[in-house]
């Protein structure tokens, strides 16, 4: 008996151990990647790299400064166009959720997050780079609209489903018009939500690079029409570091730090947030 | 004189600075049900839970003092020792989800990786189902799941499941207060018969389960064992003031 | 009222916009594939090579290509996964660490996949060149290896965050139930967690899957990007994502482009059948 005691004691410490071993383990590279990029780029960033424009393929130095406002416009834009669209939508799964078509449209919406980037790249360069015959910023703020409407759709789904039955119906028991109940109760109260997914989403497509390769494409100048092909800060890193210039692959890392730095800013904000609601 | 199989020496329990019981000192009799009354939040939870060490999972959890199980300290043994002879009872019935009825009474030796042949699983699996007065509701439906059982079967079965272990002593942490009147009324049957082959230790906040099934009763109040007696005397005469009030109903 | 029922049919509207958005990029994916689907035909999903000059397009590299490193890299990500769930759900009792855990490990999922692919690109690889000199292996550095091992850096976080979810799911007196029989608690988990979650974890195992199945920008930087079959788990390669993120803004053809188009078509119904069956199979878990 003492013996196969000890056999178990020992097993359940050996399976704690790796456990433990693998958990830890797999936060290495976190470590290493932040690092490594930090090492590599952080000697690049000065005020020139963030307020100038590329140099010509080939010549040294210069910034970023227009990938940086593209991507301030580009992102802005896909949102404004994923934020109303997707409170909307979210509203409308949460309002209807035991509808049969709401059924429906949450395995579309679920799909919708599943389709890969590049593919959502492909569809806006159908839909607008080839009618407009050239790249432009709007084809890719359409292509990351696609990309954030869904997590924008369902933070606001979630947290509408979370407003206690009360709420509404002392709402509506006052005499208040559905749509006032709609937009004076339940909007304000699930709007820490409804910005969390504002705030996810965005950072996600700030990071996004795959579905702007054929869309906004790139511009080594600084660009600030829409129906113009402009620069964002992951597309330059995507050339750069491809590039075999050894000064564009620098730049490419200092890029990454500014970049790494702004997305996890917001993502840990979004996510900040989200713990307040969820619990 | 009755034998003692557990005995308690000057036990203490924390939940990190907040001290849940006080000096307990108490002996349990073989063979006999002996209940834990009190009001909410008198330790009497803590208190069985320390007695098969499930008490010290909880973080921050401590425990101070001793427990005899027939003279020999439990927290000098391996808990899982410990657990095999005090077994427990939940008070909302626990059968294991994925396992059928028979793999849930055999649950504490499938668990623990002992092996046993079919036969000895059959005996088991029969002995302990009759001993929990399930046999003749289950023989027929071993093999489908444990959850598509009513409450009070499910209960029966983790009875079972415990008794499949042959504990020493059963602890029951309000065994009833989820299920109905008949339900319960099975359960009290059971213990009384129960106790020729096991010791139980019932923990319960209804006054006439305890009145009706026990053979002593404990009385804790605030973390304290105010007054421990043969059911009989607590009932009837009981020598604290605390006492007297719980059972007429002033605290509680 | 006349404003309410204007609303409503505002709200709907928002929904149906969803079902249009939908059916129109399938429709319009298999419209402009159309060409390429008149010239192959099925043979397209069997045929290996891919050959622009010669205008002969084929699928059979990228699918494998895109097979390969997915389940790789899933295998990779398996024990790690398992053993976060695992971790955080029943062995981690202190509150902070298991925040700052969780918080680290969803960090992971926040990096742009760019610079994760900048990181394989210029860190990982040498390394991997180095590892490759010492087994006397050609040092290449990419490849279908290298792409594995970045996606599942990249779908471990969601994975775990699944699997951790589905561990939740048990309730407390279940184990407790356990534990009093005297099971440690590894027989715990063995014995009924895993068990009782294995579907759920099942299914996240799929749906992560599904992610590594179509991520582009980290794959394209590290997987070598040679449009054959590969040879080896060390050979570079290509994946469907991968390929079209290469070539589209340089295809020579209006077939060319028709074929990158279909492959996009596949990538995009093959992402959605393993999307679905993950889904379903986790929505099959509650009890």
């Amino acid at each position: 008996m003492e013996k196969e005691i000890r056999k178990r004691v020992l097993k359940d410490r050996v399976f704690k151990k790796i456990i433990t071993l693998f958990t830890y383990l797999s936060i290495i590279p976190l470590f290493l990647i932040i690092y490594f990029v930090m090492a590599r780029g952080l000697k690049y960033i000065n005020l020139r790299f963030l307020t100038q424009l590329p140099k010509p393929m080939g010549e040294a130095g210069g910034g970023i400064f227009n990938a940086i406002v593209g991507s301030f416009i580009i992102v802005g834009i896909a949102s404004l166009i994923a934020i109303p669209i997707g409170v909307i939508s979210g509203i409308f799964l949460s309002e209807f959720k035991e509808s049969k078509i709401s059924e429906f449209i949450k395995i579309l919406v679920d799909t919708l997050q599943g389709i890969p980037s590049i593919v959502i790249g492909i569809i806006a360069y159908l839909w607008i780079v080839k009618p407009l015959k050239h790249f432009s910023a709007l084809s890719g703020s359409i292509a990351l609209s696609i990309m954030m409407l869904p997590i924008v759709i369902k933070s606001t789904e979630e947290i509408l489903n979370m407003v206690p039955n009360e709420i509404k119906e002392g709402a509506i028991a006052l005499g208040a018009p559905y749509y006032r109940v709609v937009l004076k109760v339940l909007l304000p109260y699930g709007f820490v939500g409804i910005l969390t997914g504002i705030l996810l989403g965005i950072s996600r497509i700030l990071g996004e690079t795959a579905p702007l390769l054929f869309t906004a494409f790139g511009n080594q100048f600084l660009n600030l029409n829409i129906f113009k092909p402009m620069s964002t800060i992951p597309y330059l890193i995507f050339v750069y570091a491809t590039s075999p210039y050894k000064d564009w692959h620098n730049q490419a890392f200092a890029a990454s730090v500014v970049l790494i730095i702004i997305v996890l800013s917001i993502n840990l904000i979004g996510r900040f947030f989200e713990k307040r609601w969820k619990t | 004189m009755e034998n003692i199989i557990l005995s308690i020496r000057n036990l203490n329990a924390y939940f990190g600075d907040s001290q849940v019981l006080k000096n307990i000192d108490l002996d349990i009799f073989k063979n006999k049900i002996t209940s834990i009354l009190g009001p909410s939040g008198c330790g009497k939870t803590t208190f069985i839970r320390c007695l098969n060490r499930l008490h010290e999972l909880v973080p921050k959890a401590r425990v101070e003092g001793e427990i005899l199980l027939n003279g020999e300290d439990i927290y000098k043994m391996d808990t899982m020792i410990v657990r095999q002879k005090i077994g427990m009872v939940f008070q909302k019935p626990n059968p294991f989800p994925t396992m059928s009825i028979y793999d849930n009474v055999l649950a504490g030796y499938i668990l623990t990786g002992i092996k046993l042949t079919k036969e000895e699983k059959d005996r088991i699996v029969e002995d302990s189902l009759k001993k929990s007065g399930l046999w003749n509701e289950v023989k027929d439906n071993l093999f489908k799941k444990g959850v598509f059982l009513s409450g009070g079967q499910q209960q029966r079965l983790c009875i079972a499941r415990a008794l499949a272990m042959n504990p020493e002593v059963l602890l029951l942490d309000e065994p009833t207060s989820a299920l109905d009147p008949i339900s319960t009324l099975k359960i009290e049957e059971l213990m009384i018969e129960l106790k020729k082959s096991v010791t139980i230790i019932l923990v319960t906040h209804n006054i006439g389960q305890a009145g009706r099934v026990s053979d002593y009763t404990a009385f804790f109040y605030l973390g304290e064992l105010v007054e421990f007696g043969t059911t009989t005397d607590i009932f009837t005469t009981p020598k604290h003031k605390k006492t007297e009030e719980y059972l007429i109903g002033k605290i509680g | 009222m006349r404003k309410d029922r204007v609303f409503k049919i505002v709200l709907l509207s928002g929904g149906i916009v969803i079902i249009i958005l939908l059916s129109a990029i399938f429709l319009s994916l298999v419209f402009s594939s159309i060409p390429s689907l008149k010239e192959f035909g099925i043979k397209f999903l069997f045929s290996k090579s891919w050959d622009p000059v010669n205008n002969q397009f084929g699928a059979v590299p990228f699918i494998i290509g895109t097979l390969l490193t997915s389940i790789i890299s899933l295998l990779i990500t398996i024990p790690f996964s398992l053993s976060i769930s695992i971790y955080l759900s029943e062995y981690l009792k202190n509150k902070t660490i298991s925040k700052i855990l969780q918080t680290l490990i969803e960090l992971i999922a926040g990096i742009p996949s760019v610079v994760i692919g900048l990181w394989g690109l210029f860190i990982l690889s040498p390394f991997i060149r180095n590892v490759q000199l010492k087994l006397g292996i050609p040092p290449i550095g990419v490849g279908i290896f290298t792409a594995s091992l970045i996606l599942s850096i990249m779908i471990i976080p969601y994975s775990a965050s699944i699997g951790k979810e589905v561990l939740s799911l048990v309730p407390d007196e279940v184990r407790e139930g356990a534990i009093s029989l005297g099971a440690t608690d590894f027989e715990v988990v063995k014995g009924i967690l895993l068990p009782f979650s294995f579907k759920g974890i099942f299914g996240g195992f799929i749906l992560s899957f599904g992610r590594a199945f179509g991520e582009t920008m980290a794959v394209t930087m590290v997987i070598g990007n040679a449009n054959r079959v590969p040879t080896s788990i060390f050979s570079p390669g290509q994946t469907m994502a991968s390929l079209i993120a290469n070539e589209f803004t340089e295809a020579t053809s209006t077939l060319h482009l028709s074929s990158l188009i279909e492959i996009g078509l596949i990538l995009f119904i093959i992402s959605m059948l393993i999307n679905i069956l993950g889904r379903v199979i986790i929505r099959r878990v509650s009890f």
